[in-house]
């Protein structure tokens, strides 16, 4: 039968024909595509995470500032929640046995989705509570705990430095793939600048699971277990008795209080006050709603973003570039009679006339700096005002400021310059001179300068000519600091020309009475203070009252800025705060009781509140 | 029998069927698998179970074979026939309900589908129509005889809403095929299949040029100018294919979008025509066949639609839209089939081993001890293991295509043919859903799922063949 040997060999074929294409779909599932072997191994797998604890912060004497307490998420497996007292478990956890239930309906209608999930019922839990729970667990069927670190605070400062951590949100997740979901994250501050450090390396458990993500067993004994590894401490240049001491004197004041050792940049306090309560940081997101609408913004730090004029202080800058630029020397005298007499004029305060440099500074003589700030722009060595004003811009570029100094504040900002476009903008292309920009001579006008950039160039004045750059963090046990920190970086002004200004500021704290000098109330027996106060105007309101100074004279150990919102006159309360602040760090201890009450006493916040 | 025939057996066909047992009861044993429970033959567990069907069905394979007279199958054909679809229509009023299907009986502990034995039944009931003296299966009468006994228990079990089972019975085309149906038929078949996929997953459009150049193709075979056609199908192709992308043309300095069918018609439509003439004026054989098919086609294509959305049910789309990639769901409808890709990729060549795999045994694939049981087997015995269960069954259906040629008796030749057709149609269905060819289809792997009913009525079927088959040697 020919005729049906060829229908039985093509139905033979066909039949082989199938069966080879399923080999080669065979072949290629399991032999050429590798997706599938992945998939599987994350299916049946439970990784259940162990965090680790967080880095500490240390202070530079190795204070803890920041610690850490282990607190509990309460998980619920809804699917295994038997028989339970909802009332008892909201006596446990004080919750509201209304929210709760309704919760738990959720978690009912849910239920095919979450199947054998785990699922935080209530997160960070004290650890009394967790033991209260532990206690009564055998009645919470389904209940568990997983331990989790918070934040804690030995010292009652820095809440603003420190900045805080929060739980990863979505929009943080699709920007960094290697975080999950239920990590903490340092949001701002050291936590965040240093979170590198500080987050160490989770850890996982194994565990073997079905598709209901019910766990079957551990997998291999926990051979393949990964132990979490803690995030490694940093060392912190603030010093914690300091930076408390600090945020004392600045309470119920506006502003900010910056110290910076000279020798090394080291921040060893930087208060913006109001600041963010520290009892209020570790549970930050019950309390981030109230902080957020505070008119006085304490999660602004001001100390490193806020620009301000610098006011009088600015002196000395304009007093170094006329020295440098040889328009200005020891003996150069001017009179003042009250007023710079030029265009629209200058006002000045009553004092001695006339006056050389040193007594200029001691003495804030405004006529003086018109003068020269004038001679510096005008100077016949550039071809117009534009390339004067360049030069001088370029000088005080130098001192860091109009940028961001590099900080390790992620926050940070650079403050303000003006460049020749402003005038340009403001009074025509090429319609301006020297005397437009008048309001210069005297830090005012289109200058903005945050506190760090007063207090760095209170370390620039005491290191007689550069800086490090400011820094709150020296290190870790084993990690070396930011080398560009060590660097000494020098201004474009000549180191011996800041002796001159120096002598200034040491006479404007340490004359006799009647002379004239502006920051007598800043002195100390044996301290050898060196300041310059200033009284930064402000079109809103009460003048900012502004004070820099570094001591002691001689190899000088701290140099500080204070800066006052609506507070007045600079030696009325920055230069007190600012001369306290030196005092406790470099006695110990403070011996001007009375000063010391007036300052803590003081309330400025209706000032600004106004 | 007589004792000492027991020699005479198809003892390679009873091989691969113990083959196959084992290798079911040990991959359910994986599948199920369960450490409190880990004893093979506790009864309280699937595999304690099969293990009980594997025991009963070799009494019902003894049974066929020594103790009932086989004489009775093409005798009783017609009765058995008559009770089986009775037991199809009560099962519809008297079984339980399984997944929202009614073909389950349970009577205590037992649970039977009738649907299985409706395959035996329908098969020794064409095997004794088509094998009555004179029998032509090219007459009228006969086609719709044949077509009456296997759509009855189909258009029954589909009333049972058990789709899948009842697609197993286009398994006997392959069977008509064998005696005497046109090849063509199947051809046809394949066409229709290919049409609906490429509508469905690619767009009609496309399915029209295919089908237009199918018809070039055949209309050359048949004039013998295969040249020609195939050039006017060259020079055609390109202008069907970037129609679309010429979107705008400037028609007599006025900017006009046609729609994609505009320009296919404008090529078809005149080719079609000349075709007909050609047809009229020529009067080759075969020209009607074509043009009939290409209507019949064309109209194939433009009732997809209807057909898919209005016909299907709504888990049978998601299910082939699932399989052509046009709606991919891996948490619903594609769920199984990703899972169980995954579970047969992570084999690799040589498998995890016997008890090793993690997808199949931590319940990821669904139905994993019963239809996707070829998970298991690809999961732990990997490219090795899966291939080497491919060519059990091919060797087996190829087994039984070959003894049924030497049959002397028509009926018997019929019966091992319907029985390899169906063993093929579950071989392809089955295994086809798990490599994620076919769309799911719930039916099972003959010999390895899990489940009374169908390993028993396989037993009976493929033992009545055996049995049969010992005729030849009289």
């Amino acid at each position: 039968m020919a005729f049906s040997f060829d229908k039985k060999t093509t139905l033979t074929i066909g039949a082989i024909a199938v069966a080879l294409v399923y080999i080669v779909q065979l072949f290629n599932l399991q032999i050429l595509d590798e997706e599938y072997k992945i998939n599987a191994s994350n299916n049946a797998f439970r990784y259940d995470i162990r965090y680790p604890a967080r880095g500490l912060i240390l202070d530079r004497n190795g204070k803890i500032l920041v610690g850490n307490e282990t607190a509990y998420d309460i998980m619920i497996t809804p699917l295994e929640v038997k028989n339970l007292d909802t009332a008892d478990l909201c006596s446990v956890f004080n919750l509201d046995i209304n929210e709760v239930r309704v919760k738990l309906k959720e978690y009912h209608r849910d239920r095919r989705r979450i199947g054998y999930q785990s699922l935080p019922f209530v997160k960070q839990v004290p650890g009394w509570q967790y033991a209260l729970f532990l206690e009564k667990s055998y009645k919470f069927q389904g209940f568990t705990g997983v331990s989790r670190t918070i934040r804690n605070y030995p010292y009652n400062a820095g809440a603003n430095l420190f900045g805080y951590i929060s739980e990863v949100d979505t929009a943080f997740l699709r920007r960094n793939p290697d975080y999950r979901r239920g990590d903490y994250v340092g949001r701002t501050g050291i936590e965040q600048s240093y979170e590198h450090i500080l987050k160490g390396k989770k850890g996982y458990n194994i565990f073997l699971r079905d598709v209901h993500n019910k766990v079957k067993a551990s997998f291999a004994n926990g051979e393949y277990d990964l132990e979490a590894i803690p995030g490694k401490s940093i060392t912190s240049s603030i010093d914690a008795e300091l930076q408390q001491y600090g945020e004392i004197l600045m309470k119920n004041k506006v502003g900010s209080l910056v110290a910076i050792e000279p020798s090394t940049g080291d921040i060893l306090t930087l208060v913006s006050s109001p600041g963010i309560d520290i009892e209020k940081l570790a549970h930050i997101n019950k309390h981030f709603g109230e902080i957020a609408a505070d008119p006085l913004k304490p999660m602004f730090n001001r100390a490193v973003m806020s620009p301000y004029p610098p006011g009088s202080v600015f002196k000395l800058v304009n007093a170094l570039i006329g020295l440098e630029e040889g328009v200005l020397n020891h003996n150069t005298k001017y009179s003042c009679s009250g007023r710079y007499p030029v265009g629209r004029g200058v006002g000045c305060h009553p004092h001695p006339s006339p006056t050389d440099l040193t007594q200029s500074i001691y003495m804030s003589c405004n006529t003086y700096y018109c003068y020269v700030f004038r001679n510096i722009i005008d100077n016949p060595k550039y071809p117009n005002v534009a390339a004067g004003f360049n030069r001088w811009k370029e000088l005080v570029e130098s001192f860091g400021f109009g940028n961001k100094l590099n900080t390790d504040f992620p926050a940070e900002q650079g403050g303000t310059l003006p460049t020749t476009n402003t005038y340009d903008r403001i009074h025509g292309k090429n319609r301006w001179s020297s005397l437009s920009i008048i309001s210069l001579a005297i830090g005012q006008g289109e200058i903005g300068t945050t506190p760090l950039h007063l207090a760095n160039l209170a370390a620039t004045i005491a290191n007689r000519g550069y800086y490090h750059t400011p820094h709150i963090i020296k290190g870790s046990p084993d990690t070396l600091i930011n080398a560009d920190y060590s660097k000494k970086i020098y201004t474009k002004v000549k180191p011996e020309h800041f002796l001159e200004v120096i002598d200034g500021m040491y006479l404007a704290v340490n004359s006799q009475p009647g002379s004239g000098a502006t920051a007598r109330i800043a002195a100390v027996k044996g301290l050898d203070i060196c300041g310059k106060t200033g009284t930064s105007q402000n079109p809103h309101g009460k003048d900012h009252s502004v004070f820099i100074c570094f001591a002691p004279k001689d190899n000088p150990k701290i140099a500080v800025a204070a800066y006052i919102e609506n507070a007045g006159f600079g030696a009325t309360w920055a230069a007190p705060i600012a001369s306290l602040l030196v005092e406790r760090y470099l006695n110990q201890k403070v011996e001007r009781k009375e000063l010391e009450a007036y300052v803590i006493q003081g309330n400025l916040i209706r000032n600004v509140l106004k | 029998m007589k004792n000492h025939d027991y020699r005479k057996l198809d003892w390679p066909l009873i091989v691969c069927y113990l083959i196959l047992t084992f290798v079911g009861w040990i991959s359910i044993f994986s599948a199920v698998y369960d450490e409190d429970h880990a004893q093979i033959f506790d009864v309280t567990q699937r595999y304690g179970m099969q293990f009980i069907w594997i025991v009963t069905s070799f009494f019902i394979a003894f049974a066929v074979l020594f103790l009932v007279n086989p004489k009775l199958y093409s005798t009783l054909a017609w009765i058995i026939y008559g009770f089986s679809l009775l037991l199809l229509v009560a099962v519809i009023f008297l079984g339980i309900e399984v997944n929202g299907s009614r073909s389950w009986f349970e009577i205590g502990p037992v649970r039977f589908q009738p649907a299985e034995v409706a395959k035996i039944a329908t098969t020794l009931a064409l095997a004794s129509l088509m094998s009555s003296y004179q029998f032509k299966i090219k007459s009228f009468k006969n086609i719709t005889r044949i077509l009456a006994i296997i759509l009855l228990p189909m258009a029954i079990i589909i009333m049972q809403k058990e789709t899948g089972s009842s697609l197993v019975f286009f398994a006997f085309i392959f069977m008509l095929y064998r005696e005497g149906l046109s090849g063509w038929y199947i051809m046809f078949g394949i066409l229709a299949v290919m049409i609906f996929l490429v509508t469905l997953s690619i767009s009609p459009f496309a399915a029209l040029i295919v089908i237009f150049s199918l018809l070039l193709v055949a209309r050359g075979v048949i004039m013998r100018r295969v040249f020609l056609h195939i050039l006017f199908l060259a020079v055609s192709l390109p202008a069907m294919i970037f129609s679309p992308r010429l979107g705008e043309i400037q028609f007599i300095a006025q900017k006009i979008t046609l729609p994609d069918e505009a320009w296919l018609a404008m090529i078809i439509i005149p080719a079609f025509v000349y075709h007909i003439y050609s047809t009229i004026k020529h009067k080759f054989s075969g020209m009607w066949l074509t043009t009939l098919s290409f209507i019949g086609a064309v109209m194939l294509v433009f009732s997809v639609e209807f057909f898919f959305e209005r016909v299907l049910q709504d888990h049978q789309r998601a299910r082939i839209e699932n399989l052509l990639g046009i709606n991919v769901d891996l948490k619903g409808a594609g769920y199984n089939v990703h899972q169980s890709k995954i579970a047969i990729g992570s084999g690799g060549l040589t498998g995890k081993g016997f008890l090793k795999g993690t997808q199949t045994k931590y319940n990821f694939v669904p139905e994993q001890s019963t239809d996707f049981i070829f998970c298991t087997v690809g999961e732990e015995w990997g490219f090795m293991g899966s291939t080497a269960l491919i060519f059990v069954f091919l060797f087996m259906i190829i087994r039984i295509v070959n003894l049924a040629e030497k049959q002397k008796d028509n009926f018997n030749r019929i019966f091992g043919y319907s029985l390899a057709s169906i063993l093929f149609m579950h071989f392809l269905i089955n295994i086809g859903m798990t490599i994620g060819i076919m769309p799911v289809i719930g039916i099972p792997l003959p010999f390895v799922s899990y489940g009374g009913s169908s390993l028993w009525s396989f037993t009976l079927f493929l033992f009545i063949f055996i049995r049969i088959d010992l005729d030849r040697w009289k």
